[in-house]
C-alpha cells in the first residue's frame, strides 16, 4: 500500500561515500498501549546533502527529529550517525554525542535554540568551549560564523531579545554550525520569518552543501523547502509514503498523499490540478485509512 | 460577465445559503469600493497606510499581500469598521455596497457587520466560546442575524455547516471547539461568517496557520461560496501564491504603500516593483516553481 522507494542497498555496495546519517526501520511510540507515531521510517542522509522532510500534522516529523537527536527512544529500528550506532544508547552516551558537535539541531523558533539570557558571543562560543577549543580561537571562530551567516560583528553582545526574528534566526544557524557538525537537522527553520529573511536562511543552507555537511530539513509545506533540497522525502501518519529526488517527487508523485500535497501547494501559476482533482485525492485518502 | 456558475458541486446537494440576489447585475453597486484610504495612529500623529484604492464587484476577488507591518490588516479593518483604538481613517473613503461608511453610528455598523461585510482570521479559536458546542454558537450567530426562532436557527446552523463542507453536521455541531482541528474551526466560522449571506467576506490569513492540504481545502471553500453565492472576496496573505490561486486583483503593500496593484497575471508575469520581484524569486528559486516543467506553469 505504500509507495515507498525500494529499501537502499547496504551500504558497502556502494560507490558512494557512507551516509551521514542512516535510519533503519525507526520506530517510536509515546506509551505503550498507543499506536507508535512513527513506524518503519528508513531513510539515509550522504554528506553536503539536503534531505527535505515534509510531513503535516500529525505526521511524526518533530518526533523523528527529536528521535534522531536521542531526544526520545526509538521503539524499534536504528539510527546511525556518523558511523555510530546509536541503538540501546544511554542518556549519558547520547549527551556525549550531540555535545561532540556532529549532530546540531536548529528549531522554528530561534529562541528556543538559543538562550535569551547570553549574548551572541556567548551563544556561539560555548559549544566550542565544551569541546575544549581555547577561549581566543572560539571568539575568532564565532566572527568568522556571524560572517559566513551574513551578519555583522556588531551584534556579537547583543541578546537574542536584541535582535530582529531573521536575525535571531541566522544566530541559532550560525551557533548549530560553529562545531562544524557532519548533520544538522532544522525543523522548520524559515516558518516564521519573512520573505527577505527565507531567502537568506534558504541561500546560507545552500552554502553548506558545499562544506559536505548533511542537512535534513523539516517542513509541513512542500513549497517552501523542495528548492533546497536534493532529495524529498514524505512522511504520512507516521510512515514515510514517498522519497526521491525532489523534481521527480513534485513532478511524478506516486503515493496519493504526495499527489495531494503537490496539488494543494500554491504556486505562482495558479493550482496543478482543479478544485475536482484534489476533492478525488482526498476521497481517496478517506478511503485508505478506512 | 461576474455572475456565478453554477456548476454543480459533487454530489452535495444540501445547500446552505441561498444564492446572494442577482450578483453583477449592471446597476449594482460595487460590493466594496476602496478609495485613497489613510489610516493614522492618532497617538503617535503619524499616517500608518498612504492610500489604498480597489473596487470590487460582486464574485470577484481581490488580494492583498504583504508582512506584518504592511497596513494590510489595517485596511481590512477600515473596512469592517473595526479599527484599534486611536486608529482612525484620516483619508479618502469606503464604500460597502453603496453605502459610505464616514459617520456611521455604532448601530449602523452592526447592522452591516455581518450582513453585507463579513470577514475571518488567522486563529478560529480564539473567536469561539470553549465551553459552548460550536453548533449553538452558529445558531446564536444565525438567531440574532437573521431573527429566526431557537429551533430553526439550530436546523439553519446544521445547514450552514453542511454548506462548508464538514463532513457529519449534525456531530459537528454538538461538539466543542477543543474537539476539531484546526482546519474545521475555520469552517465553523466561514459558516458564521457567510450565515446572513453577505455580499463581501474578507479571510485575512485565514489559512496561514493550517496545514497546507488544509488551506487548500479552504481556499477551495472559499472559491465555491464565489461561485454559487456571488460572494465578493477580499484575500488577505503574506504568500504571494496563496493570492494568486483565487485572486482576479492583486495589491502588494509595504510599510503602509501600496507598491504594485494590477490584474493578478500582469503582476505576476512583468512584476515592476522590487519588491513585488522578490516575493516571485523567492518561489521561483526554492519553491516548486523550480521544478514546474514550461507546459504546466504556461497556464
Amino acid at each position: 500500500m505504500s509507495a515507498e522507494q525500494p529499501p537502499a542497498p547496504p551500504a558497502e555496495a556502494r560507490t558512494a561515500p557512507r551516509p551521514v546519517l542512516e535510519v533503519t526501520g525507526l520506530e517510536v511510540r509515546y506509551g505503550r498501549r498507543r499506536p507508535p507515531v512513527l513506524r518503519g521510517v528508513s531513510l539515509d542522509v550522504g554528506p553536503g546533502e539536503t534531505l527535505g522532510l515534509i510531513g503535516e500534522t500529525g505526521s511524526g516529523k518533530s518526533t523523528f527529529a527529536r528521535a534522531v537527536l536521542g531526544l526520545v527512544p526509538a521503539a524499534a529500528g536504528s539510527v546511525v550517525i556518523d558511523g555510530e550506532e546509536t541503538r540501546g544508547h544511554s542518556r549519558r552516551q547520547w549527551r556525549r554525542l550531540r555535545r561532540s558537535g556532529v549532530v546540531q539541531y536548529v528549531f522554528q523558533d530561534p529562541l528556543r535554540s538559543l538562550d535569551p539570557d547570553r549574548t551572541v558571543a556567548e551563544s556561539l562560543t560555548e559549544p566550542l568551549l565544551v569541546q575544549g577549543v581555547t577561549a581566543a580561537e572560539a571568539a575568532e571562530r564565532a566572527r568568522a560564523f556571524l560572517d559566513q551567516v551574513r551578519l555583522s560583528a556588531e551584534l556579537l553582545d547583543r541578546l537574542p531579545g536584541e535582535l530582529s526574528g531573521g536575525q535571531r534566526q541566522r544566530v541559532a544557524v550560525a551557533r548549530a554550525l560553529v562545531t562544524e557538525p557532519r548533520l544538522v537537522i532544522l525543523d522548520e527553520p524559515v516558518s516564521a520569518l519573512d520573505s527577505a529573511n527565507r531567502v537568506q536562511v534558504l541561500e546560507i543552507l545552500k552554502d553548506l552543501r558545499a562544506r559536505g555537511t548533511a542537512l535534513v530539513l523539516i517542513s509541513h509545506d512542500l513549497g517552501s523547502v523542495v528548492g533546497v533540497a536534493d532529495r524529498t522525502a514524505v512522511l504520512y501518519q507516521g510512515e514515510l509514503v514517498e522519497s526521491g529526488p525532489s523534481a521527480d517527487v513534485v513532478n511524478r508523485p506516486r503515493h496519493a498523499y504526495t499527489r495531494l500535497l503537490v496539488s494543494s501547494a500554491p504556486t505562482l501559476h495558479g493550482a496543478r490540478t482543479d478544485r475536482a482533482g484534489r476533492e478525488a485525492l482526498r476521497a481517496q485518502l478517506t478511503d485508505l485509512s478506512h | 460577465m461576474t455572475a456565478p456558475s453554477h456548476r454543480s458541486t459533487t454530489g452535495n446537494t444540501a445547500l446552505a445559503p441561498a444564492p446572494a440576489p442577482a450578483p453583477g447585475s449592471a446597476t449594482a453597486p460595487p460590493a466594496l469600493l476602496v478609495r485613497d484610504l489613510r489610516i493614522s495612529d492618532l497617538a503617535q500623529d503619524r499616517e500608518i497606510v498612504h492610500g489604498v484604492s480597489f473596487t470590487l464587484t460582486p464574485g470577484r476577488t481581490v488580494g492583498i499581500v504583504g508582512e506584518s507591518g504592511s497596513g494590510k490588516t489595517l485596511t481590512c479593518r477600515a473596512a469592517l469598521g473595526i479599527l484599534p483604538d486611536h486608529f482612525a481613517v484620516t483619508g479618502g473613503s469606503v464604500e460597502i455596497a453603496g453605502t459610505d461608511v464616514a459617520g456611521l453610528t455604532t448601530r449602523r455598523w452592526t447592522a452591516l457587520r455581518g450582513s453585507t461585510i463579513s470577514a475571518v482570521f488567522q486563529d478560529p479559536a480564539s473567536y469561539l466560546n470553549p465551553s459552548i458546542p460550536v453548533g449553538a454558537q452558529l445558531a446564536e450567530v444565525v438567531r440574532v442575524k437573521l431573527g429566526l426562532r431557537r429551533r430553526a436557527a439550530r436546523a439553519q446552523a446544521v445547514e450552514l455547516l453542511r454548506a462548508v463542507r464538514l463532513r457529519d453536521a449534525e456531530v459537528v455541531a454538538r461538539q466543542y471547539p477543543h474537539e476539531l482541528s484546526g482546519g474545521m474551526l475555520q469552517r465553523v466560522l466561514i459558516a458564521a461568517a457567510v450565515a446572513a449571506e453577505p455580499r463581501v467576506l474578507i479571510a485575512d490569513e485565514a489559512t496561514t496557520a493550517l496545514d497546507v492540504t488544509v488551506q487548500a481545502e479552504i481556499l477551495d471553500l472559499l472559491a465555491d461560496l464565489r461561485e454559487r453565492t456571488g460572494l465578493a472576496l477580499v484575500v488577505v496573505s503574506h504568500d504571494l501564491a496563496v493570492v494568486a490561486q483565487l485572486c482576479d486583483e492583486v495589491l502588494v503593500m509595504r510599510q503602509g504603500e501600496v507598491v504594485e496593484q494590477g490584474p493578478t497575471r500582469t503582476v505576476l508575469h512583468a512584476p515592476r516593483h522590487a519588491y513585488t520581484r522578490l516575493l516571485i524569486s523567492e518561489h521561483e528559486s526554492y519553491g516548486l516553481e523550480k521544478f514546474l516543467t514550461p507546459k504546466e506553469t504556461a497556464r
